[in-house]
């Protein structure tokens, strides 16, 4: 009786091979956030806006690192900036930019509280990003 | 015993036409995946990422990142953009303040930072860091001037500390060893630390 694993002849079918490279050639999933987007779901949905999603990509195309992390005060840790909307509105963090006249004011709530209900706060990224860091 | 052998059971073929057959029905379910994600992508990156509401009122006014790097050099992690390339290229230009009378300090000055145990030494290059960013964002946390003074580890490196800070969150991430790696110890005849003619 035929058996396959009698067979000692054996080599790697074409088939099986195609099989594996086409797999591989898979596209990747989609559905990932860009790299270093930042979740800020401390406040938000407790006060009954959607979540907050910064892109990092979107701001370092227009300013440097230091313009935010040093001039503005961010710290570079999520967590460790108590951001609210009372000290937005005050001039203070986003508020230092958004204000009409180096961005676009705060009347436009839902291009910041733009995320889906439910995200916890953190750093994402579609790419890598996943690490054990403490970021 | 068969009485009966079939044809096959005394030249036994390796592998019929069955396999053959799955993997053309395979292809064919994978073109679909793969017309299906270019289809998807060219739609819109937003739509399925997990993040982004897109029952959210200011949900198609917001820029998306795959417009917004159309032109610019590109990497194969992380946003996929060489940011420090795009900077001295001119693809970008960000600003560098929003108060005028904050001082711009660019820092040519390359470190080499040996006791890297068996990986290549360190080559940290202050102007690439210093284009981006402020010294204080530096120094004197997480790093000291004094070179050697820091006692930066991989490993506190891979928790988000030191280099870490950045690298993995924000800029290019920890899987990229041979870009901070990249001195051999084998060739190299210099001392560490500060390093007399800045290489570019």
């Amino acid at each position: 009786m035929f058996n396959p694993l009698q067979n000692t002849n054996r080599r790697i079918s074409p088939s099986v091979l195609f099989l594996v490279a086409v797999t591989f050639l898979l596209p990747a999933s989609s559905g990932m956030a860009e790299y270093a987007d930042v979740v800020l779901n401390r406040h938000a949905e407790a006060e009954g806006v959607r979540p907050v999603i910064y892109p990092h990509w979107f701001h370092r195309i227009r300013f440097r690192c230091k313009v935010c992390h040093h001039e503005l005060g961010f710290e570079m840790k999520v967590g460790a900036n108590d951001i609210t909307m009372a000290a937005i509105l005050d001039g203070k963090f986003c508020g230092m930019c958004h204000n009409e006249e180096t961005a676009w004011g705060l009347e436009h709530c839902h291009r910041c509280h733009s995320g889906l209900p439910g995200l916890k706060t953190g750093i994402r990224g579609g790419d890598k990003a996943g690490g054990p860091g403490d970021y | 015993m068969m009485k009966n052998p079939a044809p096959w059971s005394k030249r036994p073929k390796r592998f019929g036409i069955k396999p053959l057959l799955f993997a053309l029905l395979w292809l064919a379910g994978s073109f679909c995946f793969l017309v299906d994600g270019v289809v998807d992508a060219k739609e819109d990156v937003f739509a399925n990422d997990g993040l982004h509401d897109p029952q959210g009122p200011s949900f198609g006014e917001l820029q998306r990142p795959d417009e917004a790097f159309v032109g610019f050099p590109t990497d194969t992690v992380g946003n996929k953009v060489r940011w420090v390339k795009a900077l001295r290229d001119g693809a970008i230009n960000p600003r560098t303040n929003i108060v005028p009378e904050t001082k711009i300090k660019i820092l040519d000055m390359d470190l080499i930072l040996g006791n890297t145990g068996d990986n290549a030494f360190v080559l940290f290059p202050h102007r690439a860091h210093t284009e981006w960013l402020d010294c204080a964002n530096c120094h004197p946390e997480p790093f000291k001037e004094k070179y050697g003074t820091s006692g930066i580890k991989m490993g506190a490196i891979l928790e988000g500390k030191f280099c870490g800070k950045c690298h993995g969150a924000v800029a290019f991430p920890l899987t990229e060893c041979a870009r901070c790696h990249s001195v051999k110890p084998d060739t190299f005849r210099g001392k560490f630390g500060v390093q007399p003619v800045a290489k570019h």
